[in-house]
């Protein structure tokens, strides 16, 4: 596939989300901007599993930096959505890097459990201080703090709109980041890590570049997630948090930048659809992802790009 | 001129002794040979070479800087160049960027394409450049190898085993090319086949229960009497 059908068909997404907003009934436009900025939490996760190879059961605790990072900001520093916003995406930085110099240590399964058990500490961080964060019960983010630059984010034009901007960068810089070498080289670590230490690339500084980079967006996404939809709590930084993106990635496919997108908008509208229809909406939902694991193992854009669009990104 | 040297190296896994006291030297220019039976330690050797092994003991000296404590990764970028002796190639990406991953530690980005197209033109596989590596043969799998190697211009290229596994005819063309290799390169050629050995080595070292049993010119290999009994005598190469 050559380079400018690349371009085109990834900008031709952007530009359809961003036209729907004038046409989708109410109901569906909320729903497009939250799976926007969990898609972005997709997208950052991506990074980590679907290029680079590296599974980590632990995410939750960068989407919780993120969101925690703005709304403490805000709740008990009196601060504006702008820096606060920084705020998370900092955290979100250094938490990743911090836990990256530990984890990249191991790889595989020993991988998945130390951020599985890195994570679940965070979770009982946030319960513990709960004079701060209010632990489970979390705490809502008043619409008055929720205004960046003028605009009011609590007003659903305004919410879809800066969902949008924030999955149209995060969505670019992915689908730049794994054309230039230095993500060509995270896929050559997925694909052969010992292969290209032999080539004279120091892969742990790699590796470490790339679970920086995933856990900075999925903060990123976490603090939007926040201010947008004004609450933080404890239940984002739960494993279940950590298990969403990957299904997400799975489903979208893995390694593909259009998968985290399709993913999180298949698995929302999947649950949706089948909640209208019994209140065993977990059992069609279940049967669907058994189905789609059977048959399309590599994730519906994955297939894609094995039937139709070689070349893919 | 030495390009490279071990001194007293060693290895014990656990206690077994793998790597017993090597020293041995190659001399830029040279296409060096080493050989021995299954087991001997070569790869083990190799890898101490390369950084794929720490040594239990002694010092591996490549231009005069000792590189005994440097990473593998930081050993490639001063100039050596390893292809595996089972073939380990990205086998999910096309042929051309398995060449190009190679090329970008060495390249500057606008003349990456242009040092893989040589490459891949040096060992015959320019036809293929688009096909994803895991779908060609095995012997042209094993030629991609060693455009892996040869695209980053290394001043040691390593090879090991590299006509395991190939054809009668593949392995003619691989002679053919290690020679035109010898004006640009120097080689370190583990190596089964005493054909290639034969024909194509300045010097030989023996290998054999991992301390060095003789070096020489090929000449001087085939007529040692220890050789003979340690190797050539009991080997079916």
């Amino acid at each position: 596939m050559s380079a400018s059908r690349v371009l085109v068909l990834h900008l031709g997404l952007l530009a359809g989300l961003f036209a729907l907003q004038f046409v989708l009934p109410a109901y569906h436009h909320g729903n497009l901007a939250r799976i926007m900025v969990l898609a972005a939490y997709a997208v950052g996760y991506n990074i980590l599993f679907g290029y680079t190879g590296l599974l980590s059961l632990g995410h939750a605790l960068f989407f919780a930096a993120g969101m925690y990072g703005m709304a403490l900001m805000i709740q008990h520093g009196g601060a504006s959505p702008a820096p606060a916003l920084l705020a998370g995406v900092l955290a979100g930085a250094v938490v990743s890097g911090l836990l990256a110099l530990l984890a990249l240590r191991t790889t595989g399964v020993a991988f998945m459990i130390v951020t599985l058990m890195f994570a679940q500490a965070g979770y009982l961080t946030i319960l513990y201080f709960a004079e701060w964060t209010r632990g489970d019960e979390g705490f809502v983010i008043q619409q008055a703090q929720r205004v960046l630059w003028g605009i009011d984010l609590s007003q659903p034009t305004a919410r879809y709109f800066a969902a949008w901007a924030l999955f149209s960068l995060v969505f670019l810089i992915s689908l730049w980041l794994v054309r230039r070498p230095f993500g060509r080289t995270l896929i050559a670590i997925r694909e052969n890590e010992e292969r290209v230490r032999m080539l004279g690339y120091d892969t742990f500084a790699h590796k470490l570049g790339a679970m920086v980079i995933s856990g900075t967006i999925s903060a990123g996404a976490g603090a939007a997630y926040g201010l947008l939809f004004g609450y933080a709590g404890a239940s984002f930084a739960s494993v279940q948090y950590s298990i969403f993106p990957l299904l997400w990635v799975l489903l979208g496919g893995a390694g593909t930048v259009l998968g985290p997108f399709v993913g999180t908008l298949f698995m929302f509208y999947l649950i949706d659809l089948s909640s209208g229809i019994t209140s065993a909406y977990m059992l069609i939902a279940g049967v669907v992802l058994v189905l789609l694991t059977l048959f399309a193992p590599q994730g519906l854009v994955g297939e894609l790009r094995k039937r139709i669009f070689r070349g893919l990104p | 001129m030495t390009l490279l040297s071990t001194r007293g190296l060693s290895k014990s896994f656990d206690g077994l002794q793998a790597v017993t006291d090597v020293s041995f030297e190659v001399a830029k220019g040279d296409i060096h040979a080493l050989i021995g039976p299954n087991g001997a330690g070569k790869t083990t050797l190799v890898g101490m070479i390369c950084g794929r092994v720490a040594p239990s003991a002694g010092q591996v000296i490549f231009d005069g800087q000792d590189i005994t404590d440097l990473p593998a990764h930081r050993r490639i970028m001063l100039g050596m160049a390893y292809t595996f002796q089972i073939t380990s190639i990205f086998r999910g990406l096309d042929v051309a960027e398995n060449v190009a991953l190679a090329a970008r530690r060495r390249h500057p980005a606008p003349r990456v394409a242009e040092a893989v197209a040589k490459a891949l033109r040096q060992v015959g596989l320019a036809p293929y450049s688009d096909e994803t590596a895991g779908n060609l043969s095995y012997g042209h799998q094993r030629l991609l190898e060693i455009a892996m190697g040869l695209v980053q211009q290394p001043r040691l290229l390593i090879l090991d085993e590299p006509t395991q596994g190939l054809s009668e005819g593949e392995i003619a063309g691989f002679k053919t090319l290690v020679r035109d290799l010898k004006s640009e390169t120097t080689l370190l050629l583990i190596e089964h086949n005493m054909s290639v050995v034969m024909e194509t080595a300045d010097r030989v070292s023996v290998l054999n229960a991992g301390a060095i049993l003789a070096e020489g010119t090929p000449a001087e290999i085939r007529a040692n009497a220890a050789v003979q009994a340690a190797y050539l005598g009991t080997s079916d190469a």
